[in-house]
């Protein structure tokens, strides 16, 4: 596929992406946002909790949601509780900003250029798509091995050919940083 | 001003209180982050060179982690929030 991301004037970035391909992405980080969801209901006045505090303290059962939100201690759970309530609300907060900073400069796709916040915005997004589908598609080094030699037509393959194409522009997106 | 027994608690035989035992933030290896990815993250988020960058991202690809930075406790909560704001796989801990 062509497009993908290169390097332009005023230290902003040119992103180059067809029609077909920016609807792929549209649809992968409107999914990504839905699984993400929001930072939850927050009381209305009683109680008035900190919007940034996450009532959750356990490691998401998803293995998405877990590997987007790991624990910060391996074997300490009651401290990657306490890590969990204070940051899992902004790190959250961070990650719909940076989708819906790709879904908002995306648009039907075509020639885009980005400030250096915008690319940043899109370097965590692609990283959290590729994160997100990879462990879905259960991705590990012997996979990738084995993606050398996939016929990329054999439609069984759409969501490796879209995590190795996902790959493709967050490659180029860092050389265009660089 | 208190008259408690002088009887001060004395620390758990099996817990280390050493102050000087600094606190550390480690990125651990996964199948999908890019080695150009994680290079460019440790130089963005702790302004190491490129050489010293790669070299961490090369430690946590061959032996499966790498200390990425150190500090107090804070510092490396700090740390690895960043981290995860940028999808490593961050844990925090104390030296040993």
């Amino acid at each position: 596929m062509n497009g993908g991301f290169s390097s332009a004037s005023g230290g902003r970035v040119c992103l180059r992406m067809g029609g077909e391909e920016a609807s792929v992405v549209r649809l992968l980080v409107g999914q990504l946002l839905d699984l993400i969801g929001d930072a939850g209901e927050p009381e209305a006045f009683e109680g008035m909790p900190d919007l940034r505090l996450s009532d959750n303290t356990e490691v998401p059962e998803d293995p998405v949601l877990a590997r987007l939100f790991p624990d910060a201690y391996r074997e300490d759970q009651g401290a990657s509780a306490e890590f969990r309530r204070y940051t899992e609300g902004s790190l959250r907060e961070g990650k719909r900003e940076a989708a819906e900073t790709v879904l908002r400069t995306l648009g039907e796709g075509g020639k885009v250029y980005l400030d250096a916040d915008q690319a940043q915005a899109w370097l965590k997004a692609l990283n959290d798509l590729r994160l997100a589908l990879g462990t879905r598609l259960d991705i590990t080094e012997e996979t990738l091995e084995q993606m050398r030699t996939f016929d990329w037509d054999d439609p069984r393959n759409a969501g490796y050919a879209a995590y190795d194409w996902l790959t493709y522009l967050q490659e180029s997106l860092v050389r265009a940083l660089w | 001003m208190s008259t408690a027994p002088v009887e001060l608690d004395r620390p758990d035989a099996a817990e280390d209180v050493r102050p000087d035992r600094p606190w550390v933030a480690i990125v651990w290896n996964d199948p999908i982050n890019l080695m150009s990815y994680v290079t460019y993250v440790f130089q963005a988020v702790f302004g190491y060179s490129k050489k010293k960058a790669e070299k961490l991202m090369l430690d946590v690809h061959h032996k499966g982690r790498a200390v990425v930075s150190s500090g107090t406790r804070e510092e490396m909560e700090r740390d690895c929030e960043i981290l995860h704001s940028y999808g490593l796989w961050a844990t925090v801990k104390q030296d040993v």
